[in-house]
């Protein structure tokens, strides 16, 4: 995205910029960031729930917070940081409806030792995806993500795919930087292992 | 260096945040761990696969009508 830079002046994102806009009344402003934005925020809560309707539910609650509370926005971090820490929230509270009874956090089951060691060392294919067709390929990387523990994929997504930076994660997450590395590590570890099973080189493809 | 020091290391050397020094003493381990390459090798791969495919879809319609609820609402004052 490009930064807006005025002579004399600090640069801009251009989302701050919007920001000020929306905070004036200029709901197309407000709109604008809506739609840059949306299917990011749908991403991360249905990473998080595992539900869809949930997830639609989070990115409908998180921007109508974001709207309310953009005047305690204070610009020292990015806005788009600041509506995924909202939506991360707003993920977990909906996960707590669903399993109430049952607490629910993103340190659940991050004690695990599984993935730390790699099992799997056989070499992958070249190409790995191009054997499967889209929808066998999403549905084989959702299954495997599914399969991690919360506190785990959530860092996961954060990072890796949403790409934020690691202080950034930690931010939203309230957790130290160090505790972030280490389960991204663990993270990354542990998708490439069971990954492994349907990408790896099979014993015909040497014999061709 | 053995496998396990390489390991604990590999997260932030597949985000080249390693100094000069670690950065030369974990290559040369690779050079002589065929299972390490191989793990940082798929390792890369899997964040590169989950990286450029998006397996969590909103469709336009739906999208559309969240929008549109969402505006709704910041028009009215929420």
């Amino acid at each position: 995205m490009p930064i807006i830079q005025t002579p004399g002046t600090e640069e801009v994102h251009p989302d701050i910029l919007l920001v000020n806009r929306a905070r004036q009344g200029d709901v197309q402003a407000f709109e604008q960031l809506v739609k840059q934005y949306d299917r990011q925020v749908f991403r991360i809560a249905q990473h998080i729930t595992q539900n869809r309707e949930d997830a639609e539910d989070v990115v409908q609650d998180a921007f109508l917070k974001a709207y309310e509370k953009l005047e305690q926005f204070q610009g020292n971090s990015k806005f788009y940081t600041w509506l995924v820490r909202i939506a991360v929230n707003e993920s977990l509270m909906r996960l707590r409806k669903r399993r109430t009874g049952r607490m629910v956090s993103i340190d659940e089951d991050v004690e695990t030792e599984e993935g730390s060691m790699p099992r799997d060392l056989a070499e992958w294919r070249p190409d790995p995806e191009a054997q499967y067709g889209q929808s066998e390929l999403a549905e084989i990387l959702r299954k495997t993500i599914q399969g991690l523990p919360p506190g785990f994929r959530v860092v996961f997504v954060l990072r890796d795919v949403e790409g934020l930076s690691t202080e950034e994660t930690a931010e939203t997450l309230g957790l130290s930087v160090p505790a972030v590395k280490s389960r991204l590590l663990r993270a990354r570890l542990q998708l490439r292992e069971r990954l492994s099973r349907y990408f790896r080189k099979k014993d015909e493809d040497g014999a061709k | 260096m053995t496998c396990t020091e390489f390991l604990a290391e590999l997260g932030e050397f597949l985000d080249a945040n390693v100094s000069v020094g670690l950065r030369a003493d974990l290559e040369e381990h690779l050079e002589g761990c065929e299972h390490c390459v191989i793990t940082l090798r798929t390792t890369r791969k899997t964040i590169e696969i989950y990286r450029n495919h998006e397996i969590y879809e909103l469709p336009v319609g739906i999208r559309e009508r969240l929008q549109a609820a969402i505006l709704a609402k910041c028009k009215k004052g929420c």
